[in-house]
């Protein structure tokens, strides 16, 4: 019979602590998360109901509801991704069909990574030296909806990128053959089956600018407003910033308030993130090769 | 006969060496060309310097001329015209994620056609031609990736066919195909090659035997030997290694 | 679908005619195409012109090198001196980007390693699901959380007298850098060639050995990237630390004293400064400061990913 040696065992056990070491690190650096959502849900479920989804803030925001803060997210993020998709789209054609192995593309690549490390406050910066004063579109929902496209523009580019890479290049090839032209192989063959992923990455982007807070704070979105915005050159309240103020700026506000107001940003946030993942894996099962 | 093809002192290079190295050849109108030669040899390469789709490869560089009709290749700046002159089947079989039916009248309409009656009839026709009708005929709207490789390659050929062109360049095409199918469609080529100039890439020697009128033997970047098919497979030659080569000593 | 194939095809073959020239449709799309290409250096070069134009009067005015980076007396509203100096700030950057990265990089690596190379498929999945939920917290909840719970807990357990200090702020840019570098990390672990694994286990190599002699060093280098990102990440967040660091804009003696970033300071104070004041662009003097350095920071970690293979 095979007996293992002294050394082989220590190295068994070893291995195992190691494993087990491993694991429980993991294990507890996730907790955080499940502590989290559930002690929101804990404190801030009081609060929720269809009156607080509805109404508006009354008596300085120590009472009512969130309401205009809904609306005002809704087109912040609307208006950005609007912006942000056709190109984002554009940009990630040109990368993965037309650059060429040069300095230049070295460059733009550089480009989208700083762009995506750029901190959001500097992004506010931006947008408020570029669109609210030198475009004089002032403190609007225009301004802020444009600093938050150029903030997620690297994101779906990137995420645009990778779908169009993973449509084979022997399908490029096979069209070129027959004398379809570049831009009709673009339209033909890429774009329709990369669409799945540049939706995906779209949707996941909807979920960062709705929690977005830093890039909006100089550029449109206001502590308080007693009417809703009538245009895109008005300002806005946001659920982001709303849940900055309540936090830190009113007294008065009763307990359950700012975690309700949390709660309703995670659960907007992970429910579009779901649908997201939801359409990820439906496109994946219709693929075509 | 009248030069379909003539090419001057063409070199292509990858980056590093020499995959064809100042190559000249007069490849005649109505013609089948046959091109032998081991792993390599450049055959590919020369093949797709003929249709241009060296255009699309990051690294590659392409020297010398190449005229299609006594008139430069690259005279226009766009190479898509170009393509639909020169059909290419490749050695991999490709079928585009598409039906069958859009996958054989795709090159048509991205030159403009819109005539349904037209694509159908030329549908019907290129699949004949390929020997592929009579198994897909009753499922023309399913998917082409579904099928098998044998028959994906004969839909690759189709495809070649599809626009009609004036030259077809074909690389190794019955790799993926039974002999059988492989004889229906060699049969093919002989009736087409009323109508088009072929220029055919193959590793199996009797191919080359059965169906080229001249055959060129390439090997490293250069032809060694071209001449017509009698001469050629007889023994006659200009550099030994192409006997070699054809009775399989090496390669 | 039965078609009569007749002897005279219907081929109108026009389309076989069709002239050699791009038509102009395509050539202006591609012209858009190209244009859209270089849409991202137009940006981050906007974002730089206007940065420094909002800062100009100050950099050509007020602006004094050694006082800016080297006092820590930052008083750009005081009545008696105005006094332009970040090193407070920029101490406390460095400090909450150091200590939460000294948490999150070994902790979120050896993550890494655990979800890579050791746990089963269904519990990677469960994990993967978990860092995506955590990934998509926005920082204000962050900050939320930083306020309400880690406060009350340090205060409770480290007997101090505000939980809203540098620990607070690290602990936080912690948790929210983790995500990032565990998937980075384990992107990394997994592109080294499963080769490499069978031949070291193939020689009697335990989990152990594998992971520390041949892993780390074939993905060191993804590994750092993994690393770099999370402090590029810790060094621009904003609302989380603006929340979680207190008040107080002076060098902290200790990691349970308040302190101040540079992105929070801008948040906090750009509100309430006249605009086109000196105040208002010394602030964007910060930003420009924070560009460089989330700059850097980004051209480091691109060098690592890419390798020495250009």
């Amino acid at each position: 019979m095979f007996k293992p040696s002294n050394h082989l065992l220590n190295k068994e056990i070893k291995e195992k602590k190691f494993k087990n070491l491993l694991s429980s690190i993991t294990f507890f650096l996730f907790l955080p998360a499940l502590i989290i959502i559930f002690w929101l849900f804990v404190k801030g479920h009081s609060a929720l109901s269809w009156d607080f989804l509805l109404m508006d803030p009354i008596e300085g925001m120590t009472a009512g509801g969130i309401f205009p803060t809904i609306i005002g997210t809704f087109w912040l993020v609307v208006i950005s991704v609007l912006v942000a998709c056709p190109m984002g789209v554009i940009a990630a054609i040109y990368l993965s069909e037309y650059a060429k192995d040069n300095k230049l593309t070295r460059i733009i690549r550089l480009a989208i990574l700083n762009l995506a490390g750029v901190p959001s406050i500097v992004h506010a910066l931006f947008g408020l030296g570029a669109f609210v004063l030198f475009m004089k579109m002032g403190t609007s929902i225009l301004a802020a909806s444009l600093t938050l496209a150029v903030m997620n523009l690297p994101v779906i580019i990137t995420s645009t990128l990778e779908s169009l890479k993973a449509v084979p290049q022997s399908y490029r090839e096979a069209s070129w053959n027959v004398g379809a032209s570049k831009l009709q192989t673009i339209r033909h063959i890429v774009l329709p089956n990369s669409l799945p992923g540049i939706l995906t990455g779209v949707v996941f982007s909807v979920g960062r600018s709705a929690g977005e807070t830093a890039a909006i704070l100089f550029t449109g979105v206001a502590f308080y407003l007693p009417f809703l915005p009538k245009s895109v050159f008005d300002q806005c309240m946001a659920l982001s910033m709303h849940l900055f103020t309540i936090s830190t700026q009113v007294v008065g506000v009763p307990d359950a308030f700012p975690y309700a107001t949390a709660l309703v940003l995670i659960l907007l946030i992970l429910s579009v993130n779901s649908i997201a993942v939801a359409l990820r894996s439906y496109f994946r099962m219709k693929r075509k090769w | 006969m009248n030069k379909k093809i003539e090419i001057k002192n063409l070199t292509v290079n990858y980056g590093t060496k020499d995959v064809i190295h100042n190559l000249s050849l007069d490849i005649y109108q109505n013609e089948v060309l046959a091109i032998i030669g081991p792993a390599n040899s450049g055959k590919s390469s020369l093949l797709r310097s003929l249709n241009r789709m060296m255009d699309f490869h990051p690294t590659a560089k392409v020297s010398g001329d190449i005229k299609l009709d006594g008139e430069s290749i690259y005279l226009d700046e766009d190479s898509t015209f170009l393509r639909r002159r020169i059909g290419m089947v490749s050695p991999l079989p490709v079928g585009l994620p598409m039906s069958i039916r859009e996958n054989v009248t795709y090159a048509p309409r991205m030159a403009g056609c819109k005539d349904q009656k037209e694509l159908d009839f030329i549908m019907e026709d290129c699949l004949k031609k390929a020997a592929l009708w009579d198994e897909v005929k009753d499922r023309l709207d399913g998917l082409a990736t579904k099928l098998s490789g044998g028959q994906q390659q004969r839909l690759t050929i189709a495809r070649a066919l599809s626009h009609h062109p004036e030259v077809l360049c074909l690389d190794e095409f019955s790799i993926a195909i039974d002999p059988v199918t492989t004889m229906k469609i060699e049969a093919v080529l002989h009736e087409l090659k009323k109508n088009m100039t072929i220029v055919m890439v193959t590793n199996v020697i009797n191919q080359a035997k059965r169906l080229g009128d001249r055959t060129a033997m390439m090997l490293h970047g250069s032809i060694l030997d071209l001449d017509e098919n009698e001469k050629l497979f007889n023994g006659v030659v200009k550099d030994q290694r192409t006997k070699e080569y054809i009775e399989g000593l090496f390669g | 679908m039965e078609i009569k194939v007749t002897e005279s095809a219907p081929l109108a073959m026009e389309w076989r005619q069709k002239k050699k020239e791009k038509p102009v449709s395509e050539k202006i799309i591609e012209g858009m195409i190209k244009t859209g290409g270089v849409s991202c250096i137009v940006l981050i070069a906007a974002i730089l012109f206007f940065i420094l134009k909002e800062s100009y009067p100050f950099l050509v005015g007020a602006f004094n090198f050694k006082e800016f980076f080297f006092s820590e007396e930052w008083y750009p509203a005081s009545v008696v001196k105005i006094r332009y100096g970040i090193l407070a700030l920029l101490t406390g950057t460095v400090l909450v980007t150091v200590i939460s990265m000294l948490i999150a990089v070994p902790l979120g690596l050896a993550c890494a390693f655990y979800i890579s190379e050791f746990c089963s498929p269904k519990v990677r999945e469960i994990y993967k699901i978990l860092i995506e939920f955590l990934a998509a917290i926005p920082s204000v909840v962050w900050g939320f959380i930083a306020i309400m719970m880690i406060n009350p807990t340090i205060i409770q357990l480290f007997d101090v007298p505000i939980g809203l200090n540098i620990l607070n702020a690290s602990i936080i840019l912690a948790l929210m850098s983790l995500p990032l570098i565990i998937s980075v990390g384990e992107d990394a672990l997994r592109a080294v060639p499963e080769t490499y694994r069978e031949a070291a286990e193939a020689l009697g190599a335990t989990k152990w050995e594998v992971a520390t002699r041949i892993l780390l060093p074939a993905a060191k280098n993804g590994l750092m990237a993994a690393a770099l990102l999370g402090v590029g990440r810790a060094l621009g967040e904003t609302m989380a630390v603006l929340m979680a660091t207190g008040h107080s804009i002076q060098i902290p003696n200790s990691i349970f004293e308040p302190g101040r970033t540079l992105t929070a300071t801008i948040a906090a104070e750009l509100g309430e400064s006249p605009k086109g004041g000196e105040h208002y662009q010394a602030l964007f003097a910060i930003g420009l400061v924070l560009f460089c350095l989330s700059f850097v920071v980004n051209l480091t970690a691109d060098y690592l990913i890419r390798g020495r293979r250009q």
